[in-house]
């Protein structure tokens, strides 16, 4: 009967731990995983030794949508010295997403995660969310939500950093 | 022994009920939904100031509807 039990209790203690395992997320200072392999909609740029900001966005959240402006700014400033933007949106319907990037046309690139396999994978804290990588793949900075001027100061810091150092 | 072992297993299954229990986070990017305009209790004036109307009317008092709503929680 013991021996039943003790079977079950073990049984079961390793099926949490194996749950709690795979709720794991993306921790800074590991590889971003590779962004090809999650069936994103769209043309991916290249990112081999760029810096790399990607950016979990929706049309439904409106702070996403207002920090476009800023990124498209930054997209433009700091591309030659090595930056990509990728704004990988969350929508499950394609026609709000096609619309608002039509509408907008912003200066960086856009995805979307319509299976929403990414960013389930990411476990994104919030959303906006950005995920800064450095030029060799490693992620270094996490930035959530969208604070108007504070947040564009701090994430231009971060990624001036990062440009800085050598690939 | 035998005693010991039934509070295990008794132990093992509350824990496992509060694991499986019908409660579940709506994740962030999972609130297309609520950020409708549809799902906001204000959405419509009309009903809203009636509402208000009503509430004085029976309560003499008014405002106080303050309440977490709807919406996507972004930032």
């Amino acid at each position: 009967m013991w021996s039943q039990n003790r079977k079950i209790i073990l049984g079961l203690t390793g099926w949490f731990a194996i749950a709690v395992l795979a709720l794991a997320d993306v921790k800074v200072g590991a590889p971003f995983p590779d962004l090809e392999t999650f069936g994103l909609e769209g043309t991916l740029p290249a990112r081999e030794g760029r810096v790399v900001m990607v950016d979990f966005w929706a049309t439904w959240c409106a702070p996403c949508k207002a920090s476009f402006p800023a990124y498209s700014a930054m997209q433009k400033e700091l591309a030659d010295r090595g930056l990509t933007i990728v704004a990988v949106s969350v929508d499950k319907q394609r026609e709000p997403y096609a619309e608002f990037v039509k509408k907008f046309a912003p200066d960086f690139v856009t995805v979307r995660d319509g299976g929403q396999k990414l960013v389930s994978a990411m476990k994104v804290p919030g959303m906006p969310t950005c995920y800064l990588i450095d030029r060799k793949g490693v992620l270094r900075v996490i930035h959530s939500g969208f604070h108007g001027d504070a947040s564009v100061r701090e994430l231009r810091e971060e990624i001036t950093r990062l440009l800085e150092e050598k690939s | 022994m035998k005693t010991y072992s039934r509070i295990a297993l008794l132990f093992t299954f509350a824990a496992t009920g509060c694991f499986w229990s019908g409660c579940a986070n709506v994740q962030p990017w999972e609130r297309a939904a609520l950020a409708d305009y549809s799902m906001r209790p204000d959405r419509d004036p009309l009903m809203t100031a009636m509402s208000e109307h009503i509430y004085f009317s029976r309560e003499a008092s008014s405002g106080g509807r303050g309440v977490g709503g709807s919406g996507c929680g972004c930032n």
